[in-house]
């Protein structure tokens, strides 16, 4: 497989910073400008969020985020057309993340094949379990040319985490705590172990730390063993106090 | 003398069943698998619980030690086995056998309580300390707080704040046995986000809690599970018949199916029978094209809910859909995946049963026999007037719980 764009964003040496934001937020028809204000800032990686009811892994800031976004009338077919020609402004790798059965509805290889159309890299679905992925999607997935990104937690086992490891080849989401996603303040001596446990265990494929990510300290904190980091909540936040704009002074705040 | 497992274990050597294609075809396999329905659809934060529990649940309910403290509540707490009554003057009117199964009379006044007990042993032996819990109507919830009132643990549960508004009985029981009610304020702040929020505090809190989910609903192996602890309906049924009519098996077992877990029970031991009819009632709320329905056999679409593959209400686009019923026990946009594979292979017969037909038959049942049913279980008595049986059919219908709860709404409803 050609290498694909999170691929060789991968292998710059440099912490990367990922952006996560919720598609259709604030507004329907911001999902492309907040793409290209990201890349101008420097960010890394996008995520962009497909909207869904009932987000089980989200705090409340994606949840909230999700709702405005599906009465803003945001769905799967849109979000594609939205993103037809993001390829010609945008060269950033970018990642839809989101729930699996807006997916499932969609066909999952329709959807894979629609990714490709428009230069989607990577696809994040949590609620997607690994023995389901490699049995019955993993194909799909690479005849797409898509990276399929699974997240570990710190009550993840070694061996499972070894798993994930041989099935990614990409990068691994590291949870930095048993948490749904939300801004807190800072990562206790409990992370910091987690992050040493998992540093240690020299996997393939390098670790971009999610959850609980929000400024400069945390991200500095997160990233002192990890590849990388990636903001959600906190990027949501300023979303909805400041519309699409400034995103260049949120990002300069973090690095 | 019950346990839920040892009639599995019986009926396995029963030569009838050497033959069949499939042993025990409907019942989940080893991945949480009812045909194409089930798994465990979660996010790697609740792999170790479901894991934990998935490899551990069997042998813990086979422990000779489980068995002996879930019958023994059963018996001196509960209440069981509950009668099965031959309802005389409504078998009349209906020209047909009907016995009712009284899973009303139970302590907490539904079948719920039966999963209750079953899962607050499970969570003791599992070492947690913290139970969580979703709740639609208030039932589940009062089983649950009721249960870790009698074992001292500490219980939250989870209510939509909509439902909280409208079930204020059962959240002042709650809370006198001692459980924290928390609102669910995400989505429509009903059962659906109730459950999400349950979920979410799992997520949060991984070591110390278990979630005693209310249904045969969510990711592998709860839909088992609850399964099992129920099937005790079930066993009851094959003993009881065979005292009063010389036969284990009727002709028709019939239930109302929210998540499903009062109709899974009642059907259990009967699956793997074909010449037992099943007959699942699923609540048409005002019409099943009104727009504000929750009959999921007949509006929903293969889709993901809550961990589980199962037919669930959703748009084109994969957004779970509110369902809408009279009854806040059936308000569910999804069914368990067993009863998704009882439709998909047509070994259950489903029916939709309107607001108002099952405000009549719950009317109608106080009447010929003086038993005001829960208004879910009336949905299933709504049947009769639909479906004819033969005069020397044995139709069991599970009454699966008590109206005290629904007294307001009878009372609205026919402005008594
Ligand atoms: C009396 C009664 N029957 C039925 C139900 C529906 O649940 P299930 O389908 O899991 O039996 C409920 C749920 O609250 C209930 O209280």
């Amino acid at each position: 497989m050609k290498q694909n764009r999170i691929q060789k964003k991968l292998q710059e040496d440099k912490k990367l910073l990922s952006i996560y934001f919720t598609a259709g937020y604030p507004n329907l028809d911001d999902t492309v400008k907040v793409i290209q204000d990201l890349e101008e800032s420097g960010v890394d990686l996008i995520e962009i969020g497909l909207p869904f009811s009932d987000p089980l892994a989200d705090g409340p800031t994606i949840q909230d985020s999700s709702t405005k976004a599906l009465n803003n009338g945001m769905h799967t077919e849109l979000l594609f057309e939205q993103l037809a020609a993001i390829r010609k402004t945008v060269s950033i790798p970018l990642i839809i993340m989101g729930y699996f059965n807006p997916v499932f509805q969609y066909g999952v290889e329709a959807f894979c094949e629609k990714c490709k159309e428009v230069g989607i890299d990577g696809l994040i679905l949590p609620d997607l379990p690994l023995d389901v992925y490699q049995e019955e999607y993993e194909s799909i997935f690479k005849e797409y040319g898509l990276i399929n990104v699974f997240l570990i937690t710190p009550q993840t086992s070694d061996a499972r985490i070894k798993a994930i490891d041989e099935a990614s080849d990409g990068f691994i989401y590291m949870v930095s705590s048993a948490s749904t996603t939300g801004a807190k303040t800072g990562f206790g001596e409990v992370q910091k172990s987690y992050f040493d446990r998992i540093a240690n265990m020299q996997l393939k494929n390098p670790q971009i730390v999610g959850f609980g990510i929000s400024n400069s300290q945390t991200f500095d904190q997160a990233t002192t063993k990890a590849k990388g980091a990636i903001i959600g909540s906190a990027f949501i936040k300023h979303l909805t106090e400041h519309g699409p704009e400034k995103i260049a002074d949120f990002v300069q705040g973090i690095r | 003398m019950r346990n839920p497992l040892s009639i599995e274990v019986k009926l396995k050597k029963i030569p009838a069943y050497v033959g069949m294609t499939k042993i025990m075809s409907y019942h989940a396999n080893e991945k949480g698998y009812y045909g194409e329905f089930g798994g465990a659809f979660i996010p790697e934060m609740l792999y170790p619980n479901c894991e934990e529990l998935r490899q551990k649940y069997i042998q813990i309910m086979e422990e000779p030690s489980f068995k002996e403290e879930f019958d023994q509540l059963l018996k001196d707490y509960v209440g069981r086995p509950s009668p099965l009554y031959f309802a005389e003057r409504l078998s009349n009117k209906y020209n047909t056998k009907i016995y009712l199964k009284r899973e009303d009379l139970n302590h907490t006044g539904a079948h719920k309580v039966n999963n209750t007990i079953g899962q607050i042993l499970m969570a003791k032996r599992l070492g947690k300390n913290r139970i969580i819990a979703e709740t639609g109507a208030g039932q589940h919830g009062v089983a649950t707080a009721t249960v870790c009132a009698l074992m001292g643990i500490e219980c939250v549960v989870y209510m939509g704040e909509i439902d909280i508004a409208r079930q204020a009985p059962n959240v002042a029981r709650m809370k006198m046995l001692g459980a924290e009610v928390r609102p669910a304020l995400s989505g429509s702040k009903t059962l659906k986000d109730a459950t999400n929020e349950a979920i979410r505090d799992w997520i949060n809190n991984p070591v110390d809690t278990h979630y005693i989910i209310g249904s045969v609903v969510g990711p592998h192996p709860y839909p088992d599970m609850v399964a099992r602890f129920q099937s005790v309906i079930s066993e009851e049924i094959k003993a009881q018949l065979l005292e009063k009519e010389g036969r284990e098996n009727p002709d028709y077992v019939v239930a109302c199916v929210g998540g499903g877990s009062n109709a899974a029970g009642a059907y259990y031991h009967f699956l793997d029978t074909p010449e037992v009819g099943i007959i699942a009632v699923e609540a048409a709320g005002k019409g099943i094209h009104s727009g504000e329905s929750a009959a999921t056999s007949a509006l929903g679409k293969v889709g993901i809910i809550h961990g589980s593959k199962t037919l669930l209400m959703q748009t084109d686009d994969g957004q779970i859909t509110e369902p809408y019923s009279i009854s806040a026990g059936l308000d569910y946009p999804g069914v368990g995946p067993l009863h998704a594979h009882l439709f998909k292979s047509g070994r259950g017969e489903f029916i939709s049963i309107t607001d108002d037909d099952a405000m009549k038959a719950g009317m109608e049942l106080s009447k010929l026999e003086g038993i005001i049913p829960a208004i879910e279980s009336s949905h299933a008595f709504a049947i009769l007037e639909q479906r004819k049986f033969n005069p020397s059919d044995i139709v069991v219908i599970n009454l699966s719980g008590r109206g005290d709860k629904d007294l307001q709404n009878y009372i609205d409803y026919f402005k008594l």
